[in-house]
């Protein structure tokens, strides 16, 4: 059996439950464990409640489970509410001075988090940092990491802040070590020293779009969105980015446009009613043949519906947003990695087919953060298709939309390129950007921008990943932020039956099948199911409008929350 | 130096004797006179007669969507800020459709220019009210009159503290020029309000309507006094008052954001090697 623990923090908004998570996480993965975190919270700042879940095991792990090996309760509301989550040989941390409540029971550590907190730091709002070096102490797993990270989140509070915080640590440490006969037998193996790197999707994005040479980048925030906003501006001034916060949606898309046309790789982000503002734009970017990178962070609708939750119901939307014909590209990264290097690629076929690209993901995958060796930047594109002064010499009369065999005419930047004019317009026009009505151009215009340009775009589009069997009977089909949570189910199942998992990544246009039949296999599987974190199979309904191919079965989720190994499994098996 | 004949575009669709005319003549007149080359301006139009006009001219254009100019305009600054970025959009286009890009656009204060060819009425769409008609016009789907009080533009710029703020009339071009000289190279964002008949669907405010109002602002009328400005900008009836109601020599959008105070945004190289080293910050 390989090591695999799962911590669940649980307390209201506000509490600090991020704080003390994501410390926790920093330390088991720059300790070498393999991480997965997941947090759950309402749409408040204080109050409610909330949890972060983290996982870590000396293996890979991608999802998250339902049952628990520890919960530290930071309210009583946490106790009741998980307590059934908790695996008979688990443990439940918690302070009965603070929740006004004893539990009995052998899996019950009432640690006084508060008075230790009190004694030793001066300070209740210390209290956190208790907790923290608590868990640790269940481990046995030393304080030098947290020790590291106290070090610098109290770096401008001083060294007697800094103190104060370690010796709080240490004291929640040894009160559990002391306190605790049943964590002796807790396993614990300290992997090899490697410190992984622990990224979420939604910073995943921003890096990958800083990575791209993304330099604008204008959005109104939007849960669960926000971080791509809050990732780029972090390293606007550094690197060379301007960062706009817009009025509205319809203003964020309509400004990456202009920017984009100015001379500029720009992208624009929201969640689906901020999107469904900015379709307008989108259009407006279609004609213009104006390159731009749109990231869409999905969560459940309609209208205002589960703001921090998670749901892949936008899809069909996405994919058929904008009025008019005109081509689009859409991404939907099944892991962090993943969102990196197909945020680089979007921008790649953005400028080079100069269109719109999406990347689609979800609150789930924006918020769960993965343990990576690395990313490697070697992988990444970035070709510079934007014409300047001398790429432009030896052009008689530059025309913005001159007619091409492959529809690709040249863009040039206004005011870098020599005494050339750059016309747009969102009207049809002719091949130097004036508005027309004529028939005859108008349809050299539909087959220039989208008619030569749609097959060689998704002659770029890569086949569907196949994960397990060579030649399955079994396959479970799914796109986007279901790929880690179908990948474990997958593993478990593949004891004693052919299966696997097929995730599509790149899921507009679809790959072409020369390469890889994928729409062969399915049909050669016994069983094909389509899983989906939505109500109406929206994905499997793309699949049949484009391959002819009907899914029998499926499994569909639209509870605003992701699948859990055990949920999935359990849903898998009976169909089995 | 530029001649009118460099700027020269398209032949005008507009109806004869529009108000329009005037304006795309004397746009080019004061580029010409300002000595600025078609390649170092970007002319940004919405939707309407207005959003015409560009391919009536020879610049740099983005015709973008109805009501969308100022954010276009804006982001373009942003990323090539050498360029001229001249706004052009219409009344209705302008303070209805794109009211809160108006709002958000004065106070964020870009270095750009707004023209709007302000005629009451919506041309392109044939005769309903714009935000500028006057209560209780009739139009075809306002028959009882129009419900709403018009917008004054130039009262609600000067209430932002918009940095520029001026009105002129299409029918007295050499006045116009000078304004929108004035507005082009005002450092900040600058509204010119335009008066200007549409001959076709507007038959109370005609020529000779305003010819009959507008009076310059006296030549000692100090632009700098914000309250006397917002008390001047409620004029209007009889008596149109015409001229720059008011200036604020602020900092510029541009000027505010870091990133671009050395280089353009545009002009400014992308290497991966200078960015690689933020994966560390994961680990």
């Amino acid at each position: 059996m390989f090591l695999d623990y799962t911590l669940r923090i649980g307390g209201e908004a506000g509490q600090g439950l991020q704080t003390i998570g994501g410390a926790l996480a920093k330390i088991f993965s720059r300790t070498g464990y393999h991480v997965f975190t997941h947090q759950d919270y309402m749409s408040m700042v204080r109050g409610g409640h909330n949890f972060y879940q983290i996982r870590f095991s000396d293996q890979k792990v991608s999802a998250y489970r339902d049952m628990v090996d520890i919960l530290l309760a930071l309210d009583l509301n946490t106790i009741e509410i998980h307590k059934k989550s908790v695996r008979d040989d688990g443990f439940v941390l918690y302070d009965s001075e603070t929740i006004k409540k004893k539990f009995e029971g052998p899996e019950f550590i009432d640690v006084p988090f508060k008075k230790i907190a009190l004694d030793v730091g001066k300070s209740s709002i210390m209290a956190n940092t208790v907790a923290t070096g608590a868990v640790l102490g269940l481990f046995d797993l030393g304080l030098e990491r947290l020790k590291e990270i106290l070090k610098s989140a109290f770096k401008k509070k001083g060294a007697e802040i800094i103190e104060k915080n370690i010796a709080c640590a240490k004291a929640g440490y040894d009160y559990v070590l002391s306190n605790c006969p049943r964590c002796e037998a807790v396993e614990i193996r300290e992997p090899e020293e490697k410190k992984l790197m622990l990224i979420d999707g939604i910073q995943a994005i921003g890096m990958g779009a800083l990575m791209s040479g993304c330099k604008f980048y204008s959005a109104y925030p939007m849960t669960p969105s926000t971080g791509i906003l809050n990732y780029l501006a972090s390293k606007a001034e550094e690197f060379g980015l301007v960062v706009e916060q817009a009025e509205d949606e319809i203003s964020a898309i309509n400004m990456a446009i202009g920017a984009s046309f100015a001379g500029v790789r720009a992208m624009t982000g929201s969640s689906g009613g901020g999107f469904a503002l900015m379709v307008e734009g989108l259009s407006l970017a279609g004609i213009t043949e104006t390159p731009i990178v749109i990231a869409e962070i999905q969560r459940p609708g309609p209208a205002t519906g589960l703001p921090t939750r998670t749901e892949q119901a936008d899809l069909l939307f996405i994919l058929y947003a904008g009025h008019g014909e005109f081509p689009k590209v859409v991404f939907e990264p099944g892991t962090p990695e993943q969102a990196f290097y197909l945020t680089n690629r979007a921008f790649e076929l953005a400028e080079k087919y100069q269109i719109p690209v999406f990347i689609q993901s979800d609150q789930y995958l924006g918020d769960t953060e993965w343990t990576f060796e690395n990313f490697d930047v070697e992988h990444l594109i970035y070709n510079d298709y934007r014409l300047r002064e001398k790429d432009l010499e030896g052009v008689e009369e530059y025309k913005r939309y001159k007619y091409s065999d492959t529809g690709i005419s040249l863009l040039a930047v206004p005011g870098e390129s020599g005494k050339h004019l750059v016309v747009a317009d969102s009207d049809e026009h002719d091949e130097e950007g004036h508005i027309i009505e004529d028939a005859e151009t108008r349809i050299k215009m539909v087959r220039k921008r989208l008619l030569k340009k749609m097959p060689l775009i998704k002659k770029e589009i890569e086949a569907p990943l196949l994960y397990g069997d060579p030649s399955p009977e079994i396959v479970l089909v799914g796109h986007g932020s279901t790929y880690g949570v179908m990948k474990e189910v997958v593993d478990i199942l593949s004891k004693d039956r052919k299966i696997a998992m097929m995730h599509f990544s790149q899921i507009y246009p679809l790959s072409e099948r020369d390469r890889f039949d994928y729409i062969e296999l399915l049909e050669k599987a016994k069983l094909a199911i389509s899983i989906e974190n939505n109500a109406m199979g929206q994905f499997a309904k793309l699949i049949r409008a484009e391959t002819g191919f009907e899914f029998t079965h499926q499994i569909l989720k639209y509870d605003g929350r992701p699948f859990t190994i055990e949920n999935l499994k359990e849903e898998v098996d009976a169909y089995l | 130096m530029p001649t009118s004949e460099d700027y020269k575009g398209q032949v005008p669709a507009w109806c004869p004797g529009c108000g329009n005319f005037q304006i795309l003549s004397t746009i080019k007149q004061a580029l010409v006179e300002l000595g600025i080359e078609p390649w170092e301006v970007l002319l940004v139009s919405g939707i309407g007669q207005s959003g015409k006009l560009p391919h009536y001219m020879k610049c740099h254009t983005f015709n973008g969507l109805h009501g969308r100019t100022l954010p276009v305009a804006t982001a373009a600054k942003l990323a090539n800020h050498p360029l001229h970025v001249i706004a052009v959009a219409g009344d209705g286009d302008c303070y209805g459709e794109g009211g809160n890009h108006f709002l958000h656009a004065i106070r964020k204060n870009p270095n750009i220019t707004l023209f709007v060819h302000d005629n009451q009425i919506y041309g392109l769409t044939k005769g309903q009210a714009s935000p500028t008609t006057a209560r209780g016009t009739h139009t075809k789907i306002q028959p009882y009159g129009v419900p709403s009080e018009p917008l004054n533009p130039l009262a609600m710029a000067i209430s932002l503290d918009c940095s520029f703020v001026a009105r002129g009339f299409a029918g007295n071009q050499e006045h116009l020029k000078e304004l929108m000289k004035a507005a082009i190279t005002h450092k900040g964002f600058s509204l010119l309000d335009i008066l200007q008949p549409c001959v076709t669907f507007n038959k109370v405010n005609t020529f000779k309507w305003y010819r009959d109002r507008v009076y310059k602002l006296e030549e000692e009328y100090d632009p700098y006094n914000r309250v006397k400005a917002f008390e001047r900008s409620l004029e209007w009836g009889d008596k149109i008052p015409n001229g720059i109601f008011y200036k604020n020599d602020k900092e510029t959008l541009e000027e505010m954001v870091p990133t671009i105070r050395k280089e353009p945004l545009v002009r400014q190289k992308f290497s991966i090697e200078a960015v690689k080293h933020e994966i560390e910050k994961f680990y």
